[in-house]
């Protein structure tokens, strides 16, 4: 029933899939069975009691949990109660949904199941996680959550899309149109191409040639650990970004990765707090880049995982990318702002990146360039700035120059424009100010959907 | 001194001159390091003497004077470093002697906004104020404001933050 969702009204109570239990319960399994491998039982008599213990302690706790874990949409907010011991109900305010993810680890695939995760800015881990939902339910319920959040009133006659056969959850999925795919290859090239992994493939090269030339095969088995490091650093970068796919659809940007466990962002325009555009040094070969995005909400954590969901192209030809870019930032181009470089005698602090320093702004974006192996132009759209900031160390001191910091949400973007003159600093943080100032009064992108069509 | 001219351009007050901190605040900062430097000191005199030193003994002693003479004076450009200044859209602090900031937070931008002290600031009748946005890296911290001014402070800013908030 379409109406029974109008914002301001409240669905009924809904569960999780009930195959929940399963999926979930295969996770505490292989725990339990690494612990055993850990301990080294005895005998076989043994090691049946203790698993069938741990099976049925597994199922049950996990049948518990997902018997009193229940959620609902009420008042443009959604409630999640959960704990049968620990009762926690928690109301996530849909007006300050940052993301949406839908994560589908490979034993939840083979059952059909997707777990939905909803970001919001601040605090330490996602703030909403309904694990597991059948895939056809996530998709659903994202796209209700992604209209309400944008402002879309789901019962309005007069909504951009209004369904065609109005089903139980009201809001259609958005209809989406693939912009970008990165192929396996590419993929794999650019991850060889990264400084790290060259460096790491060197090391071991050496590794194993010294113990092959000094007959000292025990440095191979003591370097494992390292070898092991640098096949997941590498292996689980490709088999994370696999097939990764951007889409645009009304609700933003779609990106879709992963080879076993596949995920599936959404990324509204109105959310993307920065954009860095990074090319490390041997990409520039093929002047290929990356682009990665602040989101509040994600990048909580230093992990791999972590940073990778703030990944927006893990590589693409540059024209490619700006054009993703733009679509990111409602059309804004980082490349139409004129840059100034730094003053030449920033190279006494610099010597190696001072030439490629510059920064500029434009109606719609502050950028900045930096970086000397590694380079980075960062862009952050006027009213997403929340501080600026002017630092100045005591090299700078001697040389009259100064840093300004462009802060915006934690994440991989660094908006900084390193090594200015001193007196130019200041008037940069001042005009920034200012156009944040401005560009706050009259941004409307919070509620994105809510705007009339351009 | 052209250099020291333009220094003083890139780091000037907004308007006549910052708001500085009470001097509370450096004579909390003085007592602090004067225990430690008497407790470091005394400890390493008296183990030194334990262990049979004789005149040795009077080094740490000696030491932890001149450490202490040194911050007297280390901790008073640190303290004239910080200030502050309220505008109509922004507030500025700025802080720091070997490394100089200057952090401009408009209101709109704030999340939150905190006051703290701890029993050592109470004795001394002080408060940090300290400013929180959706980024972590603003770092706009005023330590050892009268209790009076950074509850004044955190009104003011907390009702400026209302009236201009603007989402993320």
């Amino acid at each position: 029933m379409t109406d029974a969702l109008a914002p301001g009204r409240v669905t009924n109570w809904r569960r999780l899939h009930p195959l929940t239990p399963l999926a979930r319960g295969w996770a505490g399994l292989a725990i339990a069975w690494v612990m055993l491998m850990e301990g080294g039982l005895r005998n076989v008599t043994q090691l049946a009691a203790v698993v069938g213990v741990l099976i049925i302690g597994a199922v049950v706790l996990s049948w518990l949990s997902w018997y009193f874990t229940r959620f609902r949409i009420a008042d443009d907010a959604l409630q999640l109660e959960t704990g049968f011991l620990a009762r926690r109900s928690r109301r996530v305010p849909l007006a300050r949904l940052q993301a949406v993810d839908v994560r589908r680890p490979l034993v939840a695939r083979l059952l059909g199941l997707a777990e939905l995760r909803l970001e919001v800015a601040g605090g330490s881990s996602t703030e909403a996680r309904l694990a597991y939902l059948s895939d056809a339910d996530a998709r659903r319920l994202r796209a209700e959550l992604l209209a309400r959040a944008a402002g879309l009133r789901v019962d309005a006659p007069d909504a951009p899309d209004a369904p065609d056969a109005p089903d139980a959850a009201g809001a259609p999925e958005a209809p989406e149109q693939i912009v970008v795919e990165v192929p396996p290859l590419a993929l794999l090239a650019s991850i060889l191409l990264r400084g790290g992994t060259i460096v790491a493939l060197l090391v071991a090269l050496a590794v194993v040639a010294g113990s092959i030339g000094f007959d000292q095969f025990g440095v191979v088995a003591g370097a494992l650990p390292f070898f092991f490091y640098l096949g997941s650093a590498t292996v689980g970068a490709f088999i994370r970004e696999f097939g990764f796919t951007i889409a645009m659809s009304p609700d933003g940007l779609r990106l879709r990765r992963g080879l076993l466990e596949t995920r599936a962002q959404t990324v509204p325009p109105g959310r993307v707090q920065a954009v860095s555009i990074v090319q490390p040094f041997l990409w520039r070969l093929k002047d290929w880049v990356r682009v990665d995005v602040a989101v509040a909400g994600y990048a909580k954590g230093e992990s791999e995982a972590a940073r990778s969901s703030a990944t927006l192209l893990p590589v693409a030809p540059r024209a490619v990318a700006m054009h993703v870019v733009g679509l990111a930032l409602a059309g804004a181009d980082p490349d139409a702002a004129p840059l100034r470089p730094a003053p030449r005698r920033a190279r006494w602090r610099a010597p190696f990146q001072w030439r490629y320093l510059g920064v500029g702004a434009d109606e719609a974006l502050f950028v900045t360039r930096y970086g000397w192996l590694t380079r980075t132009l960062a862009a952050v759209p006027h009213a997403r700035t929340q501080s600026v900031r002017v630092t100045q160390g005591p090299w700078q001191r001697r040389l009259a120059l100064a840093t300004v910091h462009v802060d915006v949400t934690p994440g991989p973007v660094q908006a900084d424009a390193l090594h200015r003159d001193a007196v130019e600093a200041r008037e940069i943080a001042e005009a920034q100010v200012e156009r944040a100032r401005a560009a706050r009064g009259q941004d409307r992108s919070e509620r994105w959907m809510a705007l009339p069509p351009r | 001194m052209s250099e020291n001219v333009s220094l003083e351009q890139a780091f000037a007050p907004p308007g006549e001159d910052w708001v500085r901190p009470s001097r509370r605040l450096l004579t909390q900062r003085r007592l602090v390091l004067g225990i430690w430097c008497a407790v470091l000191g005394l400890l390493a005199m008296a183990l030194l003497l334990g262990l049979g030193f004789g005149w040795l003994a009077l080094v740490p002693p000696a030491v932890a004077s001149a450490a202490f003479a040194w911050g007297w004076f280390l901790l008073e450009r640190n303290f004239r470093s910080w200030g502050y200044a309220e505008r109509a859209d922004d507030l500025l602090v700025t802080h720091g002697v070997i490394v100089r900031r200057l952090t401009v937070v408009p209101y709109g931008r704030m999340q939150f906004v905190d006051v703290s002290a701890g029993p050592l600031d109470r004795l001394f009748s002080i408060a940090k104020v300290q400013l929180h946005t959706a980024s972590a890296a603003t770092d706009a911290a005023i330590p050892g404001l009268p209790p009076d001014e950074a509850a004044r402070l955190r009104d003011r800013l907390a009702a400026l933050g209302e009236a201009k908030s603007a989402g993320l």
